[in-house]
């Protein structure tokens, strides 16, 4: 970096970053079509805005899995692209086709039309009447797409980063989209405006810490770059005080997004308050994108300091699978109990992280047991969410546990659907929950955490009591007159479809799966 | 005909018989009815087609299979059955047909068991079904990655049978039932997870199948104690043996009779038969390790279960209690380590299975008609429905092991098999079957004897389908009564292979080989 500023400080010409095109394609071209979005909101009409804004986002998704597959299968990815800022390798398009599979699913969600989440205009109340001025004249809050777009581009520049400047544009890139698309939400909206400020408060403090970290860092190896840094470790010169600040550091900002106690706090305001279309979008593509950036720091940049963080990393580990499960016990709003679930979630996958030794093959296997990990809870998460969307009574969405009451008489398919997600939360057997924590836990015992599963198996325990607790509310008691009704809107029954599927198939019969996450992770990250 | 898929055939039907009689309509509650007891019944007959192929001088497990399931842990989906495992397959599709039989009405006049009424009935026989299938596999699989799924999956259905169809405090009673499965099922993770480790290490690739895993010897003793640990408290937890048995009551109290023929009569079997296969034969050294306290243990929930069974005030409670004391045997029977004590308990576990099973109908039956299961709310039942009454005394009976019904026969080889190594706990665990002459004879008095109290006139007798539904029962607990010889010599070369497998090859003298053939004398 240091040539170009001396180059730039004599006046003489920048020579032009070499982009490579084609591997970075899948980015490119979300992010293109995200700019694409600011345009159409500019420039077409109104009533157009949604039937063009739709086809597009979708497009562009679908554009970029194809891209992605498309990469994986033609060569052996393992290149740094980008001058050496993003990595495209195995684990990363396996990641970056999870995140945009994931956003398609979550799209659908996003685009139901039938049911609308977003607010027509910010400034409006529901059912008031300036917000049915707006609707009478058309205005719809199109300009979600192209956040959207923006969000899911940073997702998948996060795990791909190989530098820790790059790493940070990128985290802000996916989370300011996200702080926006938070304070959205159609009823509810100071529980809305609230999330997005907490969000957007918090998050901005945890991107402080980062960026301290980076730069602390940078004091200690001279450069950004993961590898850098890495080789600096090995060296065992410079600062460790430096090196150690700034790895606690930049794991905090780290942390967080993934919602790991104690960074976790954000979370459960947040995913109650965020429109429950953007709650899914949060708790299964930013989480693959958070969790993904968290493995390219710990197995690239900081792997032979393992010895170091390691005892820090079964800490947060115990805290965040005991916490999560404990404390989603008393929880009474779903969406809460969820992200409870979900930190607890972040948890067990960090018992993948603690697996990372120095063998490259045990190595290999908790990396692949944390990717596979991660794309099922996805899908289970966003069919779990879009099930809560479904559950509706005057207010909007019913929110509150005693709504539920009796939902398996009133709808038995809806409620049996939901049941199964939440047994799959739970990690029965034949569902996807199942086959991941097996995946995570099998490597943390190769790795010798033996006393780490033990603790996350009892976690699990805990959690499967608030599961089953919402199942008994769903089956075994009576439903109340004034209950919610079911709507099940078309395309958030496929949402709910395609989750169900997901969490079906990959619980039973997970060898395909199982063989490309094995796959994509047995060259781990590139350097 | 060797090659023939039987097992998984006799896992797929009854869980496509469940999805069928799902998607039927809910309104056509006979053809709902039909269906599962016309699957249920297939499946009966094509298990006892399988099971006249069985040679018990052949290889130990028959009809296996065998596939890659999930390669990358090195999972096979394998199954096959010995002669025990055989046995309780059998004992589970016997008992599946009765219950649905059983479970065709439930109310006064028709008679039935108690399945409450403004449920789904179509959800309640779906269940059944898909019960069925996970016990078969339960049994039936041989790669422990695959009995841990089925072990844990068939909590599923359980737990909507009794807290859908159960009693008043249904959802509590769910509840804890799942709560204290689940944690010992999750225990039982942990060393699941931990013995892919260990063939790793020692078989040189990591696998599950429980044929590879036995030959793995001389495990770190330290370890291998963990590891039996792990999966001993999720079977002691299953069978339910005492301190860990407190959700059985309360489930037995909440679920609907039929369910509950299955829970005890089949599902807990599990546990012990769990203990038998996996603790005994993949840890030979801890096992032997931790024979003696629990045995301990096991003669704990003999007394122990037997003293509160006599203290219990309803019928369901009472019949639990009695199964812990049953259980208890079973278990003394298998830590014992003798081959007629084993036997002895391998064979047990079927008897039960029946006699706590009609035990269970008829209980059922008498709650149904009476609306009621408080003891004091029976008395002289046998004056307006003796042929009810009749049927409760034979199952009773054979609850208290007399002789010439088929738990004599078991209870008698586990008790002669432990008196030659654990004299103290066999003459302990004696008391027993004294206790359980109290628990029966005054039960029987009090709800049977006597003059009919007010409520009990006018009671039915049983109806003609729900003798159907006991009769089989009572036919089989008499015959193996007489006859236990036919299923003792599918099950001894089974414990035979156990035995050695502890190290225990030889009965310690006085020789008791020829116990088991005074148990099958007439």
């Amino acid at each position: 970096m240091s040539p170009h500023l001396n180059a730039v400080a004599q006046g003489a010409e920048i020579p032009a970053p070499h982009i490579e095109y084609g591997q970075l394609g899948p980015m490119l071209l979300v992010f293109g079509v995200a700019i694409a979005g600011v345009l159409v909101e500019a420039f077409v009409g109104r009533s157009w805005r949604y039937a063009v804004q739709v086809p597009l986002t979708f497009l562009g998704l679908f554009g970029g899995f194809v891209w992605t597959v498309v990469l994986a299968v033609t060569e052996e990815p393992f290149h740094v692209a980008a001058m050496g800022a993003l990595g495209v390798d195995g684990p990363t398009l396996f990641l970056q086709g999870a995140i945009l599979i994931l956003a398609l699913v979550s799209l659908l969600l996003i685009a139901e039309r039938q049911q609308a989440h977003f607010t027509a205009q910010a400034s409006a109340l529901p059912g008031s009447e300036a917000e049915q001025e707006t609707m009478a004249a058309g205005i719809t809050q199109t300009e979600i797409f192209p956040l959207l777009m923006f969000a899911v581009g940073g997702m998948l520049m996060f795990p791909a980063a190989n530098d820790l400047l790059t790493m940070f544009v990128a985290l802000e890139v996916l989370s300011l989209p996200l702080y926006l698309l938070c304070g959205l939400a159609r009823r509810r909206r100071l529980l809305s405006q609230e999330a997005a400020v907490k969000y957007f408060l918090l998050g901005a403090f945890s991107s402080a810490f980062f960026l301290y970290g980076a730069a602390l860092l940078y004091g200690y190896a001279g450069s950004v770059r993961l590898s850098v840094i890495a080789a600096q470790i090995e060296r065992d010169t410079g600062s460790e005080t430096l090196l150690l600040a700034g790895v606690a550091l930049l794991s905090v900002g780290l942390l967080f997004k993934i919602g790991a106690v104690p960074f976790h706090m954000w979370k459960p305001d947040v995913y109650q308050g965020a429109p429950t279309p953007i709650t899914a979008l949060m708790a299964s593509c930013t989480m693959v994108s958070a969790f993904g950036a968290l493995l390219r720091v710990y197995y690239v940049g900081l792997e032979k300091l393992a010895w170091e963080w390691r005892p820090a990393m079964w800490g947060v580990a115990i805290l965040t699978m005991v916490a999560g499960a404990v404390i989603a016990i008393t929880q009474t709003d779903i969406k809460r109990m969820l992200a409870y679930s979900s930190i607890a979630h972040a948890g067990f996958l960090l018992t993948a992280v603690v697996a990372i030794p120095d063998a490259a093959a045990a190595s290999a296997k908790g990396l692949a047991g944390a990717l596979f990990y991660l794309a099922a809870y996805g899908f289970t998460t966003i069919g779990a969410f879009a099930v809560i969307t479904m559950v509706r009574d005057a207010g909007g969405e019913a929110g509150h546990l005693s709504r539920w009451a009796g939902l398996g008489k009133r709808s038995p398919v809806v409620a049996g659907i939901f049941a199964f997600f939440l047994l799959a939360f739970a990690g029965i057997p034949l569902t996807s929950g199942f086959t991941g924590k097996f995946a995570v836990f099998q490597a943390a015992v190769d790795a010798g955490a033996t006393p780490l599963v033990v603790v996350g198996v009892l976690a699990s325990a805990i959690a499967a009591f608030f599961y089953v607790r919402v199942i008994v509310v769903m089956f075994f008691s009576e439903p109340e007159a004034d209950g919610p009704t079911v709507v099940a809107a078309p395309a958030t029954a496929a949402a709910v479809a395609l989750g169900l599927t997901a969490t079906v198939v990959l619980g039973v019969l997970p060898q395909p799966m199982l063989d490309l996450a094995g796959h994509a992770a047995s060259q781990l990250f590139v350097r | 005909m060797e090659d023939f898929p039987w097992l998984s055939l006799l896992i797929a039907l009854p869980l496509v018989g469940a999805v069928v009689v799902g998607l039927l309509p809910g309104a056509k509650e006979a053809l709902v009815k039909q269906t599962a007891l016309g699957v249920s019944l297939l499946v009966g007959v094509l298990t006892v087609v399988m099971a006249l192929g069985f040679d018990p001088d052949g290889a130990r497990f028959q009809f296996t299979e065998k596939y890659w399931w999930i390669k990358q842990f090195g999972v096979h989906w394998a199954v096959g059955v010995d002669g025990v495992a055989l046995v309780l397959v059998l004992l589970s599709v016997i008992l599946v047909p009765l219950v649905i039989l059983a479970s065709w009405t439930a109310d006064g006049r028709s008679g039935g068991v108690d399945v409450p009424a403004k449920r789904s009935v179509k959800t309640y026989f779906a269940l059944l079904l898909a019960l069925e299938a996970m016990m078969i596999g339960v049994f039936a699989a041989t790669d422990v990655f695959v009995f841990y799924v089925f072990f844990e999956a068939m909590l599923i259905p359980v737990y909507f049978l009794i807290g859908s169809y159960g009693g008043a405090q249904r959802s509590y009673a769910a509840v804890k039932f799942l709560l204290y499965s689940l944690f010992g099922g999750l225990l039982m993770l942990v060393a699941v997870l931990w013995l892919v480790k260990l063939s790793n290490e020692h078989l040189g690739h990591g696998t599950f199948l429980f044929e590879e895993l036995r030959t793995i010897k001389d495990v770190d003793p330290t370890t291998a104690k963990w590891l039996f640990l792990g999966f001993f408290i999720a079977f002691a937890i299953k069978a339910p043996m005492v301190p860990v048995h407190t959700w059985l009551p309360d489930a037995a109290a909440q679920a609907p009779a039929g369910a509950l023929v299955l829970i005890v009569g089949v599902l807990d079997k599990v546990g012990t038969y769990g203990m038998l296969r996996f603790c005994l034969e993949l840890f030979p050294g801890a096992s032997a390790w931790a024979a003696p306290v629990v045995i301990a243990f096991a003669v704990l929930s003999i007394v122990y279960g037997a003293v509160l069974a006599i203290g219990q005030v309803d019928l369901k409670r009472l019949v639990a209690y009695t199964s812990v004391s049953h259980f208890g045997f079973i278990v003394l029977g298998i830590f014992a380590m003798t081959s007629a004590a084993q036997s002895g308990a391998a064979l047990y576990m079927v008897n039960h299975g029946f006699s706590t099973g009609a035990l269970f109908l008829i209980v059922g039956f008498l709650i149904v008609r009476r609306r009621s299961a408080k003891i004091s709310d029976f008395g002289g039942v046998q004056k307006v429905a003796p042929v009810l009454a009749g049927t409760f005394l034979v199952a009773g009976l054979s609850g208290l092991s007399l002789p010439g019904l088929a738990p004599f026969v078991s209870e008698f080889m586990v008790l002669t098999g432990t008196f030659s190594r654990y004299e103290v706990a066999a003459i302990v665990a004696t008391s027993g079957i004294v206790l359980a002459a109290v628990y029966i004879l005054w039960t029987y008095q009090r709800t049977m004897g006597g003059p009919a109290v007010e409520k009990v006139q006018g009671m039915a007798d049983l109806t003609a389908r729900e003798k159907w539904a006991v009769a089989p029962i009572i036919a089989i607990i008499v015959v193996m009564g007489f006859f236990p010889q036919p299923v003792l010599n599918v099950i001894n070369p089974s414990v035979k292979v156990t035995l050695e497998r502890v190290g225990h090859p030889q009965d310690p003298a006085p020789k008791i080989g020829t116990v088991a053939e005074n148990g099958a004398r007439p």
